[in-house]
């Protein structure tokens, strides 16, 4: 997100985008919270000396430490331990990496069969357009959650046990991955099918330019706008739906948990006390999931004229 | 014809993931006892004998027994059935309800602190995961204040053929904090939806007109601008019924609500492909039905969406 | 007001349903996991023979003191070595209100002695089972059996009548997939009968009217068990009071249950040994990095042992509530003593050189199993245990999955490394040599064999002197103690939390007797 958003920014820093991000204090707030989470999910060996995904370095004694503010915290475990006697800070960033690994892969992906599908099924029409926006609009009644389900309890039936805690982490970027396609086949061929009237595809079809590049070289361009406000809404959609199908116990394996998986595993100490195992995780989730969603709100706004006074 | 497509995927789940036969025996039989169970269930036949068996056997409710709890899983389903629907219903009344009605006031008052707090807690809404939510209402309602029972469905009355926690106090009880649970996301869905058909419906020509002929803002607001509003959430309520059905699996995983939901997340983790490849086409089935009963819906309401299509969703 | 109508059918509604709350005398009991299967003779299980326990009975059963009694049977003697009569009690009558007699009793042997049945091991030195008369059986086993009646404690009786008339005259083949009308529905001559059956979500016993026995607290009419997974699902549902008594209570929470003024929790040492499993058999690890069988190695076995810190599992993980063990068998047991449960030292330094000396210097790699909803925080024990050996280098990848599985896979002979509990309903040291040592037994899974230990199992099934009996199972526990053929954990110890007014006396085999139970 951050290279993208910074090119995509660099792009248009003249433009109306700019200022209005400029003028809006939330889409600021949010994107500097964004930011903070990337950079400390991403380089998190630079910020914490503890591994927590290697159980050798870890002393079981440590275990239940609470966070350093209160009266029997540590200093060196600033929001204390979980069971294992990890440190939950670095945990949490641990995970938050992966959840934000398959939120992007997953994003990626549909984004990438999305637009590809739309593009092609709005500049050739025809049947392939037909069998393409029918398909969109069974995968748009099957609901995320139970395809990513089905796809991951298929996946448990084929892949054999030891692939697949290895795998699941792929099994979770497909299974979300395919269900958010159609939005962006459907607006990707809305926008194509409008482009394609226009004078300057026809003309360069006329004087012989491949189809590959009238699509992806003019065409695909102009839809980047729409693409980007439901990529980044999205992208909140498969960071939730990664951290329930966790939650559920059916994505990465608790070897390295996701913020999904540690909040189901800090969910059995929820009455006894320790309950910096499952509200720093949870919180850290929605903090991230919000400041996504408020910057996906500014976008359409920004980017959709239509609503806006 | 989706119902087809559908029914081949669930086919295909339960004929090559993993082998059924495995599945079923434990490992002290011999492998003539396999084979003769092979020939028995019919395993040796061409696939689309197979698959024609499958599709008889699955119009007549009957999917084989679940590998986990050794029972039949048409049983299985029926017992299950109810407490969906009955945590289904209820929480898309909720949503619908409450959703339109904050949609159509933040839609109508623009500016001000109540609809900005609305649409803030809405957004916060969309980025709570459900079981987040849960696991709160959980530790608020049921541990902090004792009030609300936090799992079951308490006590049903059979009705023969449907056993319903409506009837006694503590099935209406129970009911309450997953339904709610369970109707959030789609509440705050539905009040953006709402909203941004109120704002747009508005500023057509016909309101302003109406507006400029001096008929009160009131009248405008709730009979000319709701009527119209409300048709592209005929849809949403459609799509959303089939939705909240696949999200009832959180809810239901959270509260122990013993729904066909918790049934098939059990399933999924003991790769039980009798209970998963019916669940599927139960599902197929109930969005089949759903897209029909919009599509009559719209026909009633308004002949005009015939012309306009599906562009509400999107 | 037009809301009149309204309030007065809700009021009326409210005192329909209101008395029937405030005065059912219901015990509603929860745990993790529900029975398999009703047909008793299916599943030999914990939580299976529990929900059996109060609807049906056997010839002889534990009281609340943990010692044979009389059941069904009121009297026995022996008559020669291999030869059993037993009395039958002669006022009993099954709950659906047929006489049981000796005829029952010989079906139902025979019934768990069938191929399909889960139980036929447990008896399988019953030979031979017929009526004397109407109420006088006579039971002969193919070679002196001292721990017959122990045996027999876990033999339910159902009718005979009532399993030719629904087709359960074989015991069901769970292993199969087999449905039967025995294993949805349960009938027999004990407390409770049960009149719901929704697996996995609610199954209600009703008091049984024809039942011979009394029950101490009449008011006890109900039994609702409500299986609850999800541990802190199940806390809240007894602090919120949906729930009276859980007997599974979980050791995280027992701090907050004992703190809420209404509940009280018992705790009690478990008749249940947790312990890790290494594969001694295989020539070459499946799981393993090195292309041979560290675990053969007794050097290696020890290493493993010396570097797993008990006492900080048992601080942090199980919060105090667990006893280091020595040896896979615990205090009440013919044949435990506290000099077998000392442990070897915790000792990394001494670990390591083992481990070098064996031949590892860097350790090796190995998987280990694990169920996650069997025994107290198994899973969590586990992880432990991979951060300890961790610590020695060996490089240890945990697989924990649901119990099922993970006891159809171990059967299958699939794991070089794992977690197993071991309990002894039996309550002679002879239980678990005859399946976790003697060789080819069928939870030996180490592959552990020794032909001093196979003897000394001989002696112990066939020797009627007790002296001669008991030194050879001391000299058995010495060879394995000393062979560390297992890695023992800790001995379990079980909580249970209820409501402070009822009361369901807990006891050491985790199973309750809820015609025990009495509200205050």
């Amino acid at each position: 997100m951050d290279n993208k958003a910074l090119t995509t920014l660099d792009k248009i820093k003249d433009s109306e985008i700019y200022f209005s991000f400029i003028k809006s204090p939330t889409a600021i707030v949010s994107s500097i919270l964004l930011a903070i989470i990337f950079f400390s999910s991403f380089f998190v060996e630079f910020i914490t000396p503890y591994n927590p995904f290697d159980p050798s370095s870890l002393s079981l004694m440590d275990a239940f430490t609470p966070p350093s503010w209160t009266s029997d915290g540590k200093v060196e475990f600033l929001l204390g331990t979980d069971g294992q006697g990890r440190d939950m800070l670095s945990t949490i960033l641990y995970g938050s990496r992966i959840s934000l690994i398959v939120g992007f892969s997953a994003i990626l992906f549909s984004l990438i069969l999305g637009v590809g599908l739309g593009l092609t099924a709005g500049f050739f029409g025809g049947k392939y357009e037909m069998i393409v926006m029918r398909l969109t609009d069974v995968q748009l009644t099957v609901p995320s959650i139970l395809m990513a389900l089905l796809v991951d309890g298929i996946a448990r039936g084929i892949i054999s046990r030891e692939l697949h805690d290895e795998m699941a982490i792929y099994v979770l970027i497909f299974a979300i991955g395919i269900s958010e396609w159609p939005q962006f086949a459907r607006v990707s061929r809305a926008a194509t099918l409008v482009e394609k009237n226009k004078d300057y595809v026809s003309a360069s079809t006329i004087i012989g330019v491949s189809n590959f590049i009238v699509m992806f070289k003019h065409i695909l361009p102009n839809i980047m706008r729409p693409v980007l406000v439901i990529g980044t809404i999205g992208l909140a959609l498969a960071i939730i739906a990664e951290a329930t199908l966790s939650f559920l116990g059916v994505g990465v394996p608790p070897t390295t948990p996701s913020l999904g998986t540690l909040i189901r595993l800090g969910n059995d100490f929820l009455f006894s006390g320790e309950w910096w195992i499952t509200f720093f995780p949870a919180i850290f989730l929605v903090v991230l999931a919000f400041s996504i969603n408020l910057l996906g709100d500014w976008m359409r706004d920004t980017l959709n004229p239509k609503l806006k006074k | 014809m989706v119902m087809l497509v559908v029914a081949f995927v669930s086919f295909s789940l339960f004929n090559f993931v993993g082998d059924p036969i495995n599945n079923m025996v434990g490992e002290e039989t011999s492998d003539e006892e396999r084979a003769e169970l092979r020939e028995t269930l019919g395993l040796m036949d061409p696939i689309h004998v197979q698959f024609t068996r499958f599709i008889i056997n699955a119009s007549k409710g009957e999917f084989g027994i679940s590998y986990q709890l050794r029972r039949p899983v048409s049983e299985l389903i029926i017992e299950r059935l109810p407490a969906t629907i009955e945590l289904v219903l209820i929480s898309a009344l909720i949503a619908l309800v409450s959703g339109t009605l904050l949609g159509v006031y933040t839609g109508i008052k623009r500016k001000g602190f109540l609809s900005d707090f609305i649409l803030a807690v809405s957004l916060l809404g969309v980025s709570l995961p459900t079981f987040v939510i849960g696991i709160l209402f959980i530790y608020l309602f049921a541990v902090i204040l004792g009030v609300l029972p936090s799992f079951g469905r308490g006590e049903v009355v059979d009705l023969g053929f449907w056993s319903t926690g409506f009837l006694t106090i503590s099935g209406l009880k129970a009911i309450i904090l997953p339904s709610v649970t369970l109707s959030l996301f789609q509440m705050t869905y539905i009040i953006r939806l709402v909203r941004a058909e109120m704002m747009e419906i508005l500023q057509t020509d016909y309101i302003k007109f109406a507006r400029a002929r001096g008929i009160n803002e009131k009248s405008i607001n709730y009979k000319h601008a709701l009527k119209n509003g409300l048709i592209p959430v005929i849809t949403i309520a459609g799509i959303n019924i089939g939705t909240l059905i696949a999200f009832s699996i959180i809810t239901e995983t959270v509260f122990q609500w013993p729904g066909m939901g918790f049934l098939f997340i059990q399933a999924v983790q003991f790769v039980d492909i009798p209970i998963m490849s019916a669940y599927l086409v139960f599902i197929a089935f109930v969005f089949v039905m759903i897209n029909f009963i919009v599509d009559i819906l719209y026909y009633f309401i308004d002949p005009r969406i015939r012309v306009k299509g599906d562009s509400a969703s999107g | 007001m037009k809301y009149g109508y309204f309030i007065k059918i809700l009021l009326a509604f409210f005192l329909a349903f209101a008395p029937t709350q405030a005065f059912a005398k219901t015990i509603k009991w929860s745990m993790q996991g529900d029975s398999l299967t009703l047909d008793p003779h299916a599943q030999n299980e914990g939580p299976t023979t529990q929900v059996s326990r109060q609807v049906y009975e056997a010839l002889v059963t534990r009281g609340l003191d943990m010692k044979i009694g009389p059941q069904l049977a009121t009297e026995w003697r022996t008559q020669g070595p291999n030869t059993w009569i037993f009395k039958l009690r002669e006022d009993v009558k099954f709950s659906d209100g047929t006489p049981f007699t000796s005829e029952d009793v010989v079906f139902s042997i025979l019934r768990a002695k069938q191929r399909t049945s889960d139980f036929k091991e447990y008896i399988s030195t019953v030979s031979g089972v017929k009526a004397v008369n109407d109420y006088t059986v006579e039971i002969t086993t193919s070679k002196p059996n001292p721990i017959l009646l122990n045996q027999l404690s876990n033999i339910f009786i159902m009718s005979k009548k009532w399993s030719e008339k629904n087709f359960a005259v074989m015991a069901q083949n769970w292993d199969a997939g087999q449905e039967t009308f025995s294993a949805t529905n349960a009938m027999g001559t004990g407390p409770f009968k049960i009149t719901l059956r929704e697996p996995n979500t609610k199954t209600v016993f009703k008091r049984n009217k024809k039942w011979w026995g009394t029950m101490k607290d009449d008011k006890v009419t109900e039994i609702h068990l409500l299986p609850i997974k999800n541990a802190a699902t199940r806390v809240a549902a007894l602090l919120s009071g949906e729930i009276d008594v859980v007997t599974d209570a979980p050791v995280q929470d027992l701090a907050r249950i004992k703190n809420s003024p209404a509940h009280k929790v018992e705790s009690t040492a478990q008749m249940r040994t947790i312990f890790l499993g290494m594969d001694q058999g295989a020539d070459k690890l499946r799981t393993g990095n090195t292309g041979d069988n560290p675990f053969k190695k007794k050097a290696v076995r020890q290493a493993l042992y010396q570097a797993i810190d008990i006492e900080a599992i048992k601080k942090k993980v199980m919060r105090g509530l667990s006893e280091p063990a020595g040896i896979i068998t615990f205090p009440g047991v013919n044949g435990y003593t506290e000099e077998l449960d000392k442990r070897l030292p915790y000792d990394v330094a001494a670990a390591k050189k083992l481990l070098a000396d064996a031949g590892y210097p860097n350790g090796f790699e190995v998987e280990l199993r694990c169920p996650n909803d069997r025994y107290v925080n198994d899973e969590a024990i586990c992880t432990a245990v991979v951060g300890m050996l961790g610590k020695i280098g060996v490089k240890v990848n945990l697989f924990a999955q649901t119990k099922s599985k993970h006891f159809k896979e171990l059967k299958d002979n699939q794991g070089d490394f794992y977690m197993l509990g071991w309990g002894v309903p039996t309550l002679d040291s002879h239980y678990v040599f005859h399946y976790l040592y003697e060789s080819g037994a069928s939870w030996n899974r180490v592959n552990f064999s020794n032909s001093d230990v196979d003897a000394a199992i001989r002696v112990m099934e066939g020797e009627v002197n007790l002296d001669k009996r008991n030194a050879a199972i001391a000299k058995a526990w010495k060879i394995v103690k000393d062979d560390i053929s297992y890695l023992p954990l800790h001995h379990q110890v079980i909580s249970w939390a209820a409501k402070k007014d009822v009361n369901v006396p807990i006891r050491p085999n985790n199973e309750p007797l809820f015609r025990f139970a009495s509200f205050d």
